[in-house]
């Protein structure tokens, strides 16, 4: 994560234009989020068979917390393996914690 | 690098939110933070999931939500974490007055997702009289639903008040890290928020 403090102009340039290039990127994420969650409302508004809409809307949810994650939030990028660290640990705890309180009441 | 250097950068670096010290401990931090956020939302849905069924006699959730209002909701916090991107683009960029009106657009994109917020529980409380109090369903959705709520009043605040703080001071080494980490913050409230309109509001109109 050693960053050199100056920067040859030609290099910025690069830089510059490879960060238009991701907010593309960024831009086409937040578009399949749209639709996703276009997908998940209107299949819930159809009506469709509750067993089968229920695992997909949360499919659907989990790719478009995945985007937000590793785009938006740059999970994606280098120098990122504590932060992935940190957030699986407490999504790990979170998944114990739901199965743990569903266990119970189901039981 | 000295402080100097920090508030007065010749060139701005690459990654201005971790070129100090500082900057690299708070990211590493905030996101440990986030973990422990995970979890604490965790406890929260699986209490829902647990509790949703026990109306007490009162309405159900069937009958209490509407999906209009929430996919309204749903863009516009969905949109504001997509000008908080833009932000963060211009930040990196050094471009600090259209940092200023990304982060401007996301503020009020969020107060937008609050109206509608506020409105929603009001509407619940006087036309269906379904409170906190009324029923375990009610405790159980108002502590998840409001503590998310909660949390897009404080990440507004927050954001508000760096960007006041900030606004005649420019970017610098001293307060990149700072914009990033409240940006990190409000995605991760867009996060919180896919899982309750998929569990919440999805699966309770089912």
């Amino acid at each position: 994560m050693a960053e050199k403090t100056s920067l040859h102009p030609a290099q910025l340039d690069y830089e510059k234009q490879k960060r238009k290039e991701e907010m593309k990127q960024q831009v086409i994420t937040f578009a399949l989020m749209i639709i996703f969650t276009i997908i998940a409302f209107s299949m819930v508004i159809a009506e469709l068979n509750k067993l089968f809409v229920i695992p997909v809307i949360f499919v659907l949810a989990a790719v478009q917390v995945g985007f937000q994650l590793y785009y938006f939030m740059h999970m994606s990028h280098k120098g990122h393996e504590m932060p992935a660290f940190m957030l699986y640990g407490g999504v790990f705890a979170a998944f114990l914690t739901i199965l743990a309180l569903a266990a119970l009441v189901w039981w | 690098m000295s402080e100097h250097d920090v508030l007065n950068p010749k060139q701005m670096p690459l990654n201005p939110e971790k070129a100090t010290l500082e900057g690299k401990n708070k990211f590493i931090g905030f996101w440990f933070f986030l973990g422990g956020e995970t979890v604490l939302f965790a406890s929260l849905f699986g209490t829902y999931l647990a509790l949703n069924g026990s109306t007490n006699g009162g309405s159900s959730s069937q009958e209490l939500f509407g999906l209009e209002l929430v996919f309204i909701m749903t863009m516009l916090l969905l949109t504001s974490s997509l000008t908080s991107v833009y932000a963060m683009y211009h930040m990196k960029n050094n471009e600090f007055k259209k940092m200023q009106i990304w982060l401007g657009i996301t503020v009020a994109l969020g107060i937008g997702f609050l109206c509608f917020e506020i409105y929603e529980f009001y509407h619940y409380i006087h036309h269906y009289e379904f409170t906190m109090r009324s029923s375990a369903f009610g405790s159980a959705f108002y502590t998840l639903v409001g503590f998310h709520g909660g949390h897009v009043v404080f990440g507004l605040s927050w954001i508000i008040a760096l960007m006041i703080r900030n606004a005649k001071r420019g970017l610098n080494l001293y307060n990149a890290p700072k914009f990033y980490i409240a940006s990190l913050y409000w995605h991760f409230i867009d996060v919180v928020w896919v899982f309750i309109f998929t569990v919440v509001y999805l699966m309770g109109v089912l």
